[in-house]
């Protein structure tokens, strides 16, 4: 059980970015959002995230710049830290612990080395009172920091952040529970509140939602439940206070944000529409309506040139000059249910699940990025609460990824339901799926299983769909008529099976195709999918058979099944029952890579994974409570690199790993120790590589790198190291703080050296690449899809490029090179600090 | 409580007419308030907004505005008249001429020596306020276009008038104009119609602020002629604007029905540099806010949908007491319903007519709270129109119901009524004694012997009425020297006593057959709104305006002991915290301890052989009461009995019969027959 310790569960991927509000760097620059147990760095220029902020043992719960230091970060989480963080190069600058679960963190510029937390409420223990803390940062040099100077400021605060905003230059912070704002003055060390009527005679809900102060005058804006916003003015005095209101969102506000001038009121909500008040003259207001999804947070950036928006599907919109939507990131899409199973596509090895309505998504895990939305339905999707539409409830890839089933549906009141079967087919020049065959009505009713032989790569590729009308179809990819002059096959139903008029559940493929199981209510039957014959029947009463996996490589003799008590291995040479444990299964899934299978069982209120091999009935792994609740979407995805893990327990790692989705709609995966020190080792890497972010600097860099990178691979005849060379100068000199560089007329000289040499060696290249680099520099103002997608390749480009600068700068001595380097690597905070004050 | 026979009257079509103008004299107290008919009515508003008077209206005369100087209350109207009021005889005293056309508003300076009239022809007219009269001292600079609204610098030295386009401010002095500041056109069609300047304030710190009918609130310097602000308040117009005392707020009242507060706050606390913040928005309207006063604690606005609203500010009242409570004042505080008691008749008094209705009648019997099949439907009698120009201000009608009687402001009418089952006659009583001129109340003797009616100087002239000739007995008068007008008579059902209260406060009770004054009620702070002599004990009951119920013994000239008692006891604070008084006593003449009275939303019979409900006992528990045990019920019962089946109650009387008439005019049937209100977008609609 030592080794079991070692695998955690982690959020590695398609966690929500819009969990807390996003941060925009001083320079607009950088967005930064938590995510999961990171904070994530995106630029806000090409959408890409730049660097991640790891640490956290636990969901990250807020993140904050520092208000002394705009290049420094503060995020608090769950694990009773507070981290300090540059975030430009990823470096942890200091651990201060807290010890209690944090939930949301705010400073303000005038409080100088406090920040405030929000904890749950020590006093009584009640689960839902929180308490607002200050917390006086020590100033020392090290790492890890106690902390111990906690001073309660306001009891009975929210736990909601947004609930919780500092006034004009931290005079005073206003904070809203329930239908109670309370306004706490600092200097006089005493609060005012003000309370609503909960419910005035109109009906209208008078609970607030989301606060936020005016930053020069005192003015403090409430949004509220009936989609009121209330702009609370002469709140010092206890009485004579007064209040504005203002009413346009029909839902409730769920976020107001003043820009930092205070000229505009920034408000959302459920309408997915960004209002824009000018403050003073409220009646002018500017809208920019359609952002796809119901808005949770806004952002604005320091100096109020960008706007963010966060949406409840996992979104987050950063416009520009509050009238242009100028870059979207996209996380995960899991919305409130899962329909389709999770699934792996087999050529971009891409997380495939439904997504916005009627589409399936795909989404890296590697790269942690929504790849494509692929459209299944094809209809206009309409918000409106109480309308049927199509949604995709089902979809199945075959092996080698070439082809596409899916399944949508549309149930009605009162109506029978609607379904479509619809095969895609990858389009090799398009790169994408394209509609093939649309089957409407495949079935009677609803379809309650699909699935493709996975071993279609000789034969042509059947796909069996089980519906609750009774039976079970075979659809084929059937070669055209010859006399008509239609473009490709299209696929058709090639056999219809039933058994005893008893409703097929599940289904399933043996890995080489070769068997086709069947389970009808407690029997199993197995079919041979070449002459469609009943080979076997299998049942092990009492209770339906819900799962069905066939073993893999060394166990693909065996068949294992589940029931609402048992968990059954059938050996399909002798037809009978291998062994069967009781347990209460919910998912069963085989890995596609080894034999493992995993199987996720409920007991208690809470999931335990089982790992093991059909050959034993011997759990390889095993997990209690791996997340409360029941779990039944999960997938194997198989790694890119194969882990070489020696110890036991964490074996069935090595080749694939296993995301399953929790009843709360959250990614997990399974993490080893060893996997997490890599993974921490090489993003420090990396801060030292590619510290530069997206600039039109870095792209000048970037042009020059891979031309050098990619010149040597394409021939050997222009070989030109040159270019690259060239750049290492220009590198040191844009990551080192100008502050700390050294004067500009010795830095000049060598600059120009450097520029001197790559000259000599090939003149007739850079012509062109300079005014390719032009031309590139104009496109990325677009924001061109060519320039994110080779955003990708880039990391790994940049290390060997790197290492080539490094063995041969001519320009500089080596002296000099380490020299810079040393300069550079020094902490330069202090400085800013002493600047700041 | 008993059970009674209700005849439940719906068929008085009540309609209030639309507030025009408003004015509050701060240092009384008083709000005098003009109706489109020209009625001009006064709230004591230090007296929980009792209406204390009524100046009827006339035909032709549309007051647009309204000023009080000192004690004195001035109005204008499109008829081109500057009016002055007699508030003791209730009449206007006497009309001059502006000769320039429709006036538009009227304005008094704060040092109340000068009255300025804005009229049609663009001339400011300035009147001298004489002792007794006033007189026209000059004209200022005259303008194109009509002035529309005035408004005086609290020095006096300046004033600022808002036109057609544009505001002008003067030189009071001088009389010339020193700035002309125009104000922006409505945007879109309206670009072409010109912006009235509906009304305009000038505060002491030189600001000039206007309300438009672009919909806009703007605030101006009033030194330099330049705008500072504005903000665009509703699509329509703002009709009116409102200054509180202390100039730290401003209240402005549109076409939307809504009520507008600004108020001068310091953007950041302690810091002097203020700016108007537009906060709180009041909408206690259907239809356009026509008339706004921004008093100490509250808003008070009126319009066209005729209900006065008083809003308290919650900043300056203390919470959760009577005055912060938001009243509407929708009925007249006076009863404009007779009843012939023994005949079973009712007499309605409009502005115009009287409608004189026979009551149903039904034969059957059933269980409480069932509708009795109606044998004989209520029939219109008579539809009498008053003669002259002057609208009726009282009329009465005799118990067997065989006289008729109105006043206008110049002349009483008496008419002798003979009805038999299906044939009516009117006759009218053509010879009156010259003493019944001017009345301001008129009151039958119980055995329709007599006719009472109250003259100036609370006197109270006593006619003698019979089939040949009706001729003057006397005229009661009293010593206290109050000249207030009297608004109560009550005889006693004996014939012996009659009891008349003006708005002094005071009661006096008169001996009709010694002639002369018995006795007077000692003076209590409050108005009293309802006066009634018990037959049997005659001791008399009075009702004021702070819901306070007495007894006095006209007997031993003092208090009951039940009176004693409920003092020192005190009313049950659900009582006093009622927001309409009582506007009629009655008594039971079957059961002698029981008090029949009524206000706008309940009527109420006080027992007063029960003892009296103490505060923390629940005051209305009828309906408590009825599921409890007889011993229980017994145990736990109050003098206190309140019926609230009955709404918008414009009178309750108990006929002979002993069956009992509610007369109600629902809101809604008032609200129905108001014209449309502006357009107004409803999200979801």
């Amino acid at each position: 059980m030592v080794e079991q310790a070692e695998i955690r569960v982690v959020r590695q991927g398609g966690s929500k970015i819009t969990f807390r509000e996003p941060v925009i760097s001083s320079d607009s620059r950088f967005l930064l959002c938590a995510s999961g147990h990171t904070v994530k760095v995106f630029s806000t220029v090409t959408e890409e995230c730049v660097q991640e902020l790891r640490g956290h043992t636990d969901l990250v719960t807020g993140v904050l710049l520092r208000p002394s230091n705009h290049l420094q970060v503060y995020s608090c989480s769950a694990d009773g830290t507070v981290r300090l963080w540059d975030f430009t190069d990823g470096i942890l600058i200091r651990t201060y612990v807290i010890g209690y679960p944090i939930f949301s963190i705010f400073a303000s510029a005038s409080h100088d080395g406090v920040v405030f937390i929000v904890t749950a409420s020590q006093r009584d223990n009640r689960s839902d009172a929180f308490q607002l803390v200050a917390v006086h940062l020590p100033a020392c040099a090290d790492q890890l920091v106690e902390t111990t100077e906690l001073s309660a400021v306001l009891g009975d605060v929210s736990a909601n952040p947004a609930a919780i905003a500092f006034g004009r230059a931290g005079e005073y912070l206003a904070s809203a529970n329930g239908s109670q704002l309370e306004v706490y003055f600092f200097k006089k060390k005493k609060s005012h509140r003000f309370s609503l009527k909960d419910e005035n005679k109109n009906g209208g809900r008078n609970t607030l939602t989301c606060v936020a102060c005016h930053p020069t005058d005192d003015c403090v804006a409430t949004g509220h439940e009936d989609g009121k916003i209330r702009l609370w003015r002469n709140f010092s005095h206890r009485k004579e206070y007064t209040y504005s209101t203002l009413h346009w969102h029909h839902g409730a506000v769920a976020s107001l944000r003043f820009t930092p001038e205070g000229s505009n009121l920034l408000s959302g909500g459920l309408e997915s529409v960004l209002v824009q008040w000018r403050y003073e003259q409220e009646s002018q207001r500017n809208f920019l309506p359609r952002l796809g999804a119901a808005i949770t947070h806004i952002a604005v950036s320091p100096d109020g040139s960008r706007f963010c928006t966060s949406h409840s599907d996992n979104k987050i919109t950063i416009i520009q000059s509050c009238v242009k939507v100028s870059s979207i990131i996209q996380g995960l899409v899991t919305g409130d249910e899962v329909q389709t199973d999770l699934m792996v596509d087999p050529r971009s090895k891409a997380l495939v699940l439904n997504g916005k309505p009627g589409h399936l998504q795909f989404y890296s895990l590697q790269r942690d990025k929504l790849l494509f939305n692929l459209d299944i339905v094809q209809q206009e999707f309409i918000h409106q609460s109480g309308l049927d539409q199509y949604q995709v409830v089902r979809a199945a890839f075959d092996g080698s990824g070439s082809w596409l089933a899916t399944v949508e549906e549309r149930k009605q009141k009162a109506a029978e339901v609607e379904v479509n079967l619809k095969l895609w087919a990858f389009d090799d020049h398009t790169q994408s799926f394209v509609l093939n065959t649309t089957i409407a009505a495949p079935h009677e009713a609803r379809i309650s299983g699909l699935c493709f032989d996975p071993a279609a790569g000789s034969r042509t590729a059947v796909l069996v769909s089980s519906s609750a009308d009774g039976h079970f179809k075979a659809w084929r990819l059937a070669a055209p008529p010859a006399h008509t002059d239609d473009e490709g096959a299209s696929w058709s139903c090639d056999f219809v099976g039933a058994y005893h008029g008893l409703v097929p559940g599940c289904c399933s493929f043996s890995a080489d195709g070769s068997l086709l199981a069947v389970s009808f209510q407690e029997v199993v039957t197995v079919w041979s999918p070449a002459s469609w014959e009943l080979l076997a029947t299998l049942s092990q009463p009492p209770g339906d058979v819900r799962n069905l996996c066939f073993g893999r490589l060394s166990c693909s003799k065996y068949l294992l099944g589940t029931t609402t008590k048992l968990l059954c291995c059938w050996n399909l040479l002798t037809c009978s029952l291998e062994w069967s444990t009781s347990m209460e299964v919910s998912l069963l899934l085989a890995d596609p890579l080894s034999e493992n299978m995993a199987a996720f069982c409920h007991q208690d209120g809470s999931a335990d994974l089982f790992v093991f091999k059909p050959s034993e009935p011997l759990p390889l792994f095993s997990q209690k409570a791996v997340c409360p609740g029941r779990v039944t979407r999960a997938v194997f995805a198989p790694r890119e690199v194969m882990l070489e893990s020696c110890e036991e327990s964490s074996q069935w790692l090595n080749r694939s790993r296993l995301y399953f989705l929790t009843p709360q709609m959250d990614l997990l995966t399974f993490s080893t120790k060893a996997e997490e020190q890599s993974l921490l080792a090489s993003s420090k890497q990396l801060v030292i590589d590619d510290a530069v972010a997206m600039t039109p600097f870095y792209l000048l860099l970037g042009k020059h790198q891979r031309s050098g990178a990619e010149a040597p691979a394409g021939g050997p005849s222009s070989g030109s190291p040159a270019l690259p060379q060239s750049s290492a100068a220009v590198r040191e000199l844009l990551q080192t703080p100008a502050h700390v560089l050294p004067a500009a007329s010795f830095l000049c000289s060598a600059f120009l050296e450097s520029l001197l040499i790559s000259v000599t060696d090939d003149r007739e290249e850079t012509g062109p690449a300079d005014q390719e680099m032009e031309s590139e520099k104009e496109e990325e103002e677009e924001g061109s899809d060519e320039e994110t997608g080779a955003g990708g390749t880039r990391p790994e480009e940049a290390p060997s490029g790197g290492a080539q600068t490094e063995g041969a700068a001519p320009g500089l001595t080596r002296t000099q090179v380490r020299e810079l380097r040393r300069v550079r690597k020094l902490d330069h905070s202090w400085l800013a600090r002493i600047l700041d004050s | 409580m008993g059970e009674f026979k209700v005849h439940r009257v719906r068929f008085f079509d009540y309609m209030p007419s639309a507030i025009r103008a408003m004015a509050f004299n701060s240092h009384t107290e008083r709000l005098a308030v003009a109706r489109a008919d020209g009625a001009v009515e006064i709230f004591n508003f230090a007296d929980n907004y009792f209406q204390e008077k009524v100046i009827p209206g006339r035909d032709g005369r549309a007051v647009e505005a309204l000023c009080w100087v000192g004690r004195r209350l001035f109005s204008a109207g499109l008829d081109g008249e500057l009016t002055e009021y007699d508030l003791e005889n209730l009449r206007p005293k006497y009309s001059i001429e502006a000769y320039g056309g429709p006036v538009w508003t009227i304005s008094g300076n704060s040092q109340g020596t000068l009255l300025a009239a804005g009229c049609e022809d663009g001339t400011v007219k300035m009147f001298e306020i004489l002792d007794e009269r006033i007189q026209f001292q000059r004209n200022l600079d005259r303008q194109k276009g009509r002035i529309i609204s005035l408004a005086w610098h609290p020095s006096g030295t300046k004033m600022a008038a808002g036109m057609m386009d544009m505001i002008r401010i003067f030189d009071t002095e001088t009389g010339s104009a020193t700035h002309r500041m125009l104000v922006e056109r409505g945007a879109g069609a309206s670009k072409s119609k010109e912006v009235v300047v509906w009304s305009v304030a000038f505060l002491s710190d030189h600001t000039v602020i206007s309300g438009d009918s672009a919909g806009k609130f703007q605030i101006w310097d009033g030194s330099t002629g330049t705008l500072i602000r504005s903000h665009p308040v509703t699509k329509w117009d703002v009709l009116v604007l409102s200054v509180s005392q202390d100039e730290s707020s401003v209240i402005a009242g549109t076409s939307e029905g809504t009520v507008v507060q600004f108020q001068f706050i310091a953007s950041t606390a302690g810091q002097e540099d203020k700016h108007w913040f537009r906060t709180r928005t009041f909408k206690n309207h259907s239809h356009d806010v026509r008339a706004l006063v921004h008093t100490d604690t509250a808003v008070v606005s009126g319009g066209m949908d005729t209900q006065l609203v008083v809003r308290p500010l919650l900043d300056k009242v203390e919470k959760n007491t009577q005055e912060s409570a938001l009243r509407k004042i929708a009925f007249p505080h006076r009863n404009l319903v007779s009843c012939a008691k023994k005949a079973g008749l009712l007499l309605f008094q409009f502005p115009d007519h009287l409608e004189l209705w026979r009551l149903g009648e039904s034969d059957g019997n059933g269980a409480p709270g069932e509708i009795l099949p109606v044998k004989r439907k209520p029939e219109k009698l008579i539809q009498l129109k008053r003669k002259g120009e002057d609208h009726i201000c009282c009329s009465a009608l005799s118990p067997c119901g065989s006289w008729l009687a109105y006043s206008t402001v110049s002349s009483v009418r008496l008419y002798r009524l003979t009805l038999s089952s299906n044939s009516v006659s009117i006759q009218k009583v053509s010879k009156l004694p010259k003493e019944l001129r001017s009345v301001h109340q008129l009151c039958f003797s119980l055995d329709s012997s007599r006719l009472f009616a109250s003259s100036s100087l609370s006197s109270v002239v006593v006619v003698a009425l019979d089939q040949t000739e009706c001729r003057c007995l006397h005229t009661l008068k009293h010593k206290s020297g109050s000249k207030q007008p009297i608004h109560i008579l009550c005889p006693s059902e004996d014939g012996r006593w009659l009891a008349a209260a003006n708005t002094d406060c005071e009661i006096h009770v008169f001996d009709l057959h010694k002639k002369k004054l018995h006795c007077s009620v000692p003076a209590y702070s409050s108005c009293p709104t309802a006066v009634s002599i018990h037959p049997a004990s005659c001791s008399l009951v009075s009702v004021h305006a702070d819901q306070q119920i007495f007894e006095f013994s006209l007997k031993q000239k003092e208090y009951t002991e039940w009176s004693r008692q409920l003092q020192r006891q005190g009313l049950h604070p659900l009582w006093l915290q009622r927001d309409t008084p009582v506007t009629r006593v009655t008594f039971n003449p079957t059961n002698p301890a029981h008090i029949v009275l009524h206000d706008a939303f309940m009527f109420c019979i006080i027992d007063q052989s029960l003892p009296l409900p103490k505060a923390e006992t629940k005051l209305y528990n009828q309906m408590v009461l009825r599921s409890f045990p007889q011993p229980q019920r017994s145990r736990e019962s109050h003098a206190f009995k309140i019926c609230k089946n009955f709404q918008h109650l414009l009178s309750v009387t108990l006929l002979e019969d002993l069956s009992l008439v509610v007369v109600e005019r629902p809101l809604l049937d008032i609200v129905s027959q108001l014209p449309a209100p502006v357009r107004q977008k409803k999200f979801a609609t």
